[in-house]
């Protein structure tokens, strides 16, 4: 390829064309969502994709003081929060385990979890749904945390006991002459090292858990344990000409993601990519 | 390991407690809900309780009820569609894309990379929305974009009509989803060593051939990770549907596919039966699972059998 440069690349206008039109048409929705969401009703129909002639906060004002999405979003934080800790923490004792525990189980375990990757645990709603019953969690927010920590453990596993395996033996063994425990080796030394791919497995997992709607559509009815999400769903029904407000909701709940996302685009670009590319 | 000396190693009941808590979680909310759903689908019952043994009843009744059925083949024969527009639209732009962004030198690819990944990490729902805004017929901003373009023959609703909106749903789901493509085959392509399209440059070859002869052959095992990541994401969609038409898939059941179809049988409790049927819904999930599965067999022997790497089944697998 490089042997090309100096020769003009008379495809070029054509490749810029190509992708420019499809950023318009990726950035034309989120545009059109973010101006209209602070213009008045009448500014929307006459423009709907310039700038505000004047702006109308309003929207977002009735969002933050009169209105559960506050609660709606805190719910969603807190059960996004505990998820990813519980799957880094579980995942990498497993993954720990797995790669040093020389034994028939310990591979047995790991095959247990590799299993796991290309199932959709959609299947089993039907029972999850019983289970949540049983264990009275129906209708409360953190009866979606054991089903997402659940869906993050082979991916965890899988990522992590690759990396801890690549890591070399002898660091572990010297502390392990000196008598250290295995957990504080796990603590002191694993766990600082495998950092990077900690980070991986929270981004690959962060992303689904914040924007699921099914687990919390199908086991939550209560309006005050609703995340961030399935409260999204109420607003047609609610607010139904209210434009300013449907559009604020709108925008806050892709904002937070879309902003995290643009400070850290290679970490999301690979993490997500991640369980599917490396062979 | 050197066996020279005794150490904590040895302590299996340390190393089993480091694996217990993951273990315990992972089999009571995923392994055995998915096989047990699969179990259940032999019962039924009333409400969430489900323990009447019934035999295959509940399969007879998804596939001879004439309601029942019906729907089903209707939401079967539309995950299809879904699924092929899906992957002619979404995976040849991606493919597209990724050609572009690791060809010649080009200013900005960090940039249009950056964008045309930015839909992945947002919600179905909330793109759903948005797209649904987008398109109503008589205040969206498509119509009236296009009328001030001279071309509101072309506005049409396109979700209201039964023979546009199964489309429509589709190219929102592949807007959303393009990026994951485009960077699995930018991977792809980025480990093809560069000496290989220089040889073939120099033995004249053109774009078009380099990728028939060099590119596409490598990227076949990609290509098979992607149909598979596509079929399985398509067959469990669910939140697209939801979002722009509803839980019925409207209009007619022209967007019914297997994820509202299950929803409404075995969750909800809507139409074809009147209160949710657990059991009629772990007999579609058991369902969508064999195709599933199915599925994945096939389109692992498609792709699998022209690279002989054993790295490569590890990858397989977890797509």
């Amino acid at each position: 390829m490089r042997a090309s440069i100096g020769i003009r690349d008379r495809s070029k206008p054509f490749k810029y064309l190509a992708l420019g039109l499809w950023s318009l048409l990726v950035l034309f929705p989120l545009w059109t969502m973010l101006v209209n969401s602070f213009k008045f009703k009448n500014d929307i129909y006459l423009d709907p994709f310039g700038l505000p002639r004047a702006f109308n906060i309003g929207g977002y004002q009735t969002v933050f003081h009169n209105s559960p999405f506050p609660r709606y979003f805190l719910n969603s934080l807190v059960v996004t929060v505990v998820s990813i800790a519980l799957i880094l923490f579980l995942g990498s004792l497993a993954a720990y385990s797995c790669v040093r525990w020389r034994s028939r189980l310990a591979r047995w375990i790991y095959l247990f979890f590799v299993a796991g990757l290309t199932v959709p645990i959609k299947i089993g709603s039907v029972n999850l749904l019983q289970i949540m019953i049983s264990l009275g969690l129906l209708d409360t927010t953190m009866s979606v945390v054991p089903v997402y920590v659940a869906m993050g453990l082979p991916i965890a596993v899988y990522t992590l006991f690759e990396f801890i395996r690549g890591l070399p033996e002898e660091l572990t063994e010297a502390a392990l002459i000196d008598g250290t425990g295995p957990f504080r080796i796990y603590r002191s030394i694993i766990v600082p090292l495998v950092r990077p791919a900690l980070a991986t497995v929270a981004i690959f997992n962060l992303v689904p858990i914040w924007n699921d709607l099914w687990f919390p559509l199908i086991f939550i009815r209560k309006d005050d344990q609703r995340t961030l999400i399935l409260g999204v769903t109420r607003l047609f029904g609610e607010y139904q000409t209210d434009w300013s407000k449907i559009l604020a909701v709108l925008s806050l709940s892709c904002v937070p993601v879309i902003l995290l996302y643009l400070a850290m685009a290679k970490q999301f670009i690979a993490g997500l990519t991640a369980g599917a590319v490396k062979g | 390991m050197k066996r020279s000396f005794r150490t904590p190693q040895d302590n299996w009941i340390v190393w089993l407690l480091f694996a217990l808590p993951a273990v315990v979680v992972y089999a009571v909310f995923m392994a055995f809900p998915v096989v047990n759903s699969m179990r259940l689908s032999f019962f039924s019952g009333s409400g969430y309780s489900l323990n009447n043994f019934v035999g295959f009843d509940n399969y007879v009744r998804l596939f001879t009820d004439s309601e029942i059925s019906k729907r089903f083949w209707c939401a079967f024969r539309n995950n299809w569609i879904f699924f092929g527009i899906t992957m002619l639209v979404q995976n040849s732009i991606g493919l597209l894309f990724a050609l572009i962004l690791t060809g010649k030198p080009l200013k900005g690819k960090g940039f249009f990379r950056t964008i045309i990944f930015i839909p992945v990490t947002l919600s179905v729902l909330v793109t759903g929305y948005i797209w649904k805004l987008i398109l109503n017929p008589q205040w969206g901003a498509l119509n009236i974009l296009l009328s001030k373009i001279g071309l509101s023959s072309l506005a049409l609703p396109w979700l209201g009509d039964p023979r546009s909106a199964l489309v429509a749903v589709t190219l929102v789901s592949a807007w959303q989803w393009v990026g994951m493509p485009t960077m699995m085959f930018i991977a792809g392509l980025e480990r093809i060593p560069e000496d290989l399209f220089e040889s073939a440059q120099i033995d004249g070859a053109g774009i078009w051939r380099i990728f028939a002869k060099v590119k596409l052959p490598l990227l076949m095992p990609i290509v098979g990770i992607v149909t598979v990541l596509t079929f399985v994401g398509n067959f469990n969609a669910f939140d697209v549907v939801y979002a722009m038409e509803g839980a019925n898939g409207p209009p007619d059941y022209s967007t019914d596919l297997m994820g509202t179809f299950f929803y409404r049988t075995g969750i909800a409790g809507q139409h074809p039966v009147g209160i949710p049927d657990m059991g009629l819904g772990a007999a579609v999930a058991t369902v969508t699972f064999l195709v599933l599965f199915a599925g994945i067999l096939i389109a692992g022997r498609l792709t699998g059998e022209r690279n002989e790497d054993p790295g490569r089944s590890g990858a397989e697998r977890r797509a």
